[in-house]
């Protein structure tokens, strides 16, 4: 049985120049245990589909369709019942661990209140309990830290403890938004790493959202791929790397540097993401797209079983996509 | 911190001596004196006066006469109040002004604070639109115009509270003066509180906090309060002062004898002895509290520390 399935999840945001879709129509799932991988350039509504599963969206912004946590519906419940879910079933580490944590307040009680508020633990049962997840995540001199303040410790620290704050509570599913991307290239490593060895050791399943295909390919077992707010292809990690069948996702796996190839030129997608709010009928990758003919223009293609457990959208035939590459 | 406290007390003497400095030799050079009347005084007479409070000696000796009064805390004799020193009337003064000063402080925070959570938490709500209205009308309708509105109401009108006078601070004589000093003061804290919680509640770590699963109770009271303070905390020092020394527009208004009083009548009589007593209370106060403004960021951020 699936852990999470969302169904034609949009998320919607009211601004003052109308209404922006960030993200339109998305469909995935995941089982126990499983990382699924959303990837995507900034602004394709990665993160937006992060938050609304855990209602954290802006306060503009609403979502619609549904999304199923262990059979219940998750999407747009009322704050007290999210409440019971966060931290608890589901939780969320972020982007920037700089900024993620409350620089007003001790580590200790920052991860203690979520034991004392979700497991109706002591204070100090709580703070013992954070011990030891602070140990788990590697945090040399860990009773130190919970004294200590988050400005005391370096990004990768902070991001280790935020880790062990989602963990505290051993939640089913964890959420990870580019969890690595404001850290160092080594400490993206350790991050990476400890997230697989946690993983396997709490059995959480992981959505893990990058803009790093190594990062996908290292970690994740499925692959969804975003552009514009919308599917462009998804599957087993092993398709999507060796067998793309997605333009978009081609010149993804294209533009990942190449150090084994003496003096390669870092190949680009060329072109910007399309404006949200400007978005034309037709694949909103077209313009940017080498095959791209004139049915794109005028029709968006829809999201089609392709393969094994594939969804792609896209109107070439995979074989003349093959042939591109 | 010992340390800090002691540095900034030793700041404050020079800060302190420029301000005596600057102001015994404005005071005296604004024309007249404390002893001009309507009917010419025959100059003899005038003289004998003059001689009496040492006015006949060079401005250098009679400012080393005053600094070194002041070094023993004699802030020397009223000109305009015979008999009564500086020091005397300030202390029958200061108190009714004090006890006004921090009700009026005590009640404008904690309105002006949960105000603005409220309207922060709300933002751009009909409980917003309404709790800023109310904050800017109280801010930009003057008190000279809310205080004889309220006598007018609430004395004359129903009868429920004396009009004026002080008669040792019951509180039906404070309320009304509380309320007219209290309005804008209140506005002005929950305009700050509204903008500094807006800014702190689009922090990213509110935005974990929610993702604990916190209710808001705890988000506000926990993690939004302390940073949403920091702001409030530089304009509190400073208002501090100005609502305790008293205000001139209020005090005459209600009859209360306080320290506006005697600050409009020591300017315009040319008391200078008692203008010079005040500026040094106030200036005195303002560095205290400046300085309590200090103590109060690092507890309230850990990111700053004195040594």
């Amino acid at each position: 049985m699936n852990l999470l399935e969302v169904k034609d999840l949009r998320v919607l945001f009211d601004t003052r120049d109308g209404e922006v879709v960030a993200v339109n129509d998305l469909n995935f799932s995941v089982t126990p245990g499983e990382t699924l991988g959303i990837v995507g350039e900034s602004g394709s509504g990665k993160s937006q589909t992060a938050f609304s599963l855990l209602g954290l969206l802006a306060r503009n912004g609403r979502a619609s369709g549904s999304a199923r946590f262990r059979g219940e519906e998750i999407l747009n419940l009322p704050e007290q019942r999210l409440n019971r879910i966060r931290a608890q079933e589901i939780a969320m580490i972020f982007q920037d661990p700089m900024t993620s944590l409350n620089p007003y307040r001790k580590i200790g009680p920052q991860l203690s209140e979520v034991l004392e508020l979700h497991k109706g633990v002591g204070r100090k049962e709580a703070l013992a309990q954070s011990l030891a997840m602070l140990d788990a995540v590697k945090i040399p001199e860990a009773a130190k830290r919970l004294d200590s303040y988050p400005h005391e410790l370096s990004g990768g620290m902070r991001q280790r403890v935020m880790i062990a704050m989602a963990l505290l509570c051993q939640p089913k599913l964890l959420i990870a938004d580019e969890p690595t991307t404001a850290l160092d290239v080594t400490v993206q490593a350790q991050i990476l790493k400890l997230l697989d060895e946690l993983k396997k050791e709490f059995n959480t399943a992981i959505v893990l959202i990058t803009h790093d295909l190594g990062v996908v390919a290292g970690l994740c077992d499925k692959v969804l791929v975003m552009y514009a707010g919308r599917t462009m292809e998804y599957g087993p990690v092993e398709d999507i790397f060796y067998n793309p069948s997605h333009p978009y996702t081609q010149g993804l796996l294209h533009a990942v540097p190449r150090l084994d190839i003496p003096g390669a030129a870092l190949a680009t997608i060329p072109g910007n993401p399309p404006n949200l709010q400007e978005l034309a009928a037709g694949c909103p990758f077209w313009q940017r797209c080498s095959s791209a003919t004139e049915h794109c223009q005028t029709d968006a293609p829809v999201l089609e079983t392709f393969g094994e457990g594939r969804l792609r959208a896209c109107h070439l035939e995979s074989r003349e996509l093959l042939e591109v590459v | 911190m010992l340390s800090f406290i002691l540095r900034r007390i030793l700041e404050a003497i020079p800060t302190l001596l420029i301000l005596i400095t600057i102001s015994f030799f404005l005071i005296r050079f604004a024309p007249g004196s404390p002893f001009t009347t309507e009917r010419k005084m025959p100059p003899e007479v005038l003289a004998n006066i003059e001689a009496k409070y040492g006015f006949d000696k060079p401005l250098y000796e009679q400012y080393w006469s005053y600094i070194s009064g002041l070094a023993q805390g004699d802030l020397g004799p009223s000109f305009v109040y015979k008999d009564y020193s500086v020091s005397e009337l300030v202390a029958t003064a200061f108190p009714v002004s004090l006890k006004i000063g921090l009700t009026v402080f005590v009640v404008s925070v904690v309105l002006g604070v949960f105000l603005g959570i409220l309207a922060a938490l709300y933002q751009n709500t009909w409980a917003d639109y309404t709790i800023m209205s109310f904050s800017v009308a109280g801010i930009v309708i003057p008190s000279y115009v809310v205080a004889p509105l309220l006598i007018l109401l609430f004395a004359i009108y129903l009868k429920w509270l004396p009009a004026g006078g002080w008669n040792d601070g019951g509180w039906q004589y404070m309320l009304l003066p509380v309320v007219a000093m209290a309005k804008g003061f209140t506005g002005y804290i929950a305009r700050i509180m509204r903008g500094s919680m807006i800014e702190v509640l689009n922090q990213d770590f509110i935005r974990t906090a929610r993702a604990k699963g916190l209710p808001t109770r705890t988000i506000m009271l926990r993690h939004a309060l302390r940073p949403a303070m920091m702001p409030l905390a530089s304009v509190l020092g400073p208002a501090m002062v100005g609502v305790i020394t008293g205000s001139v527009v209020i005090e005459n208004i209600f009859g209360i004898p306080g320290m506006g009083q005697l600050f409009v009548n020591g300017a315009l009589n040319r008391d200078y002895s008692m203008v010079l007593g005040l500026t040094i209370l106030v200036g005195a106060l303002t560095i205290a509290f400046n300085a309590i403004v200090d103590i109060a960021y690092a507890y309230i951020d850990p990111k700053i520390r004195y040594s």
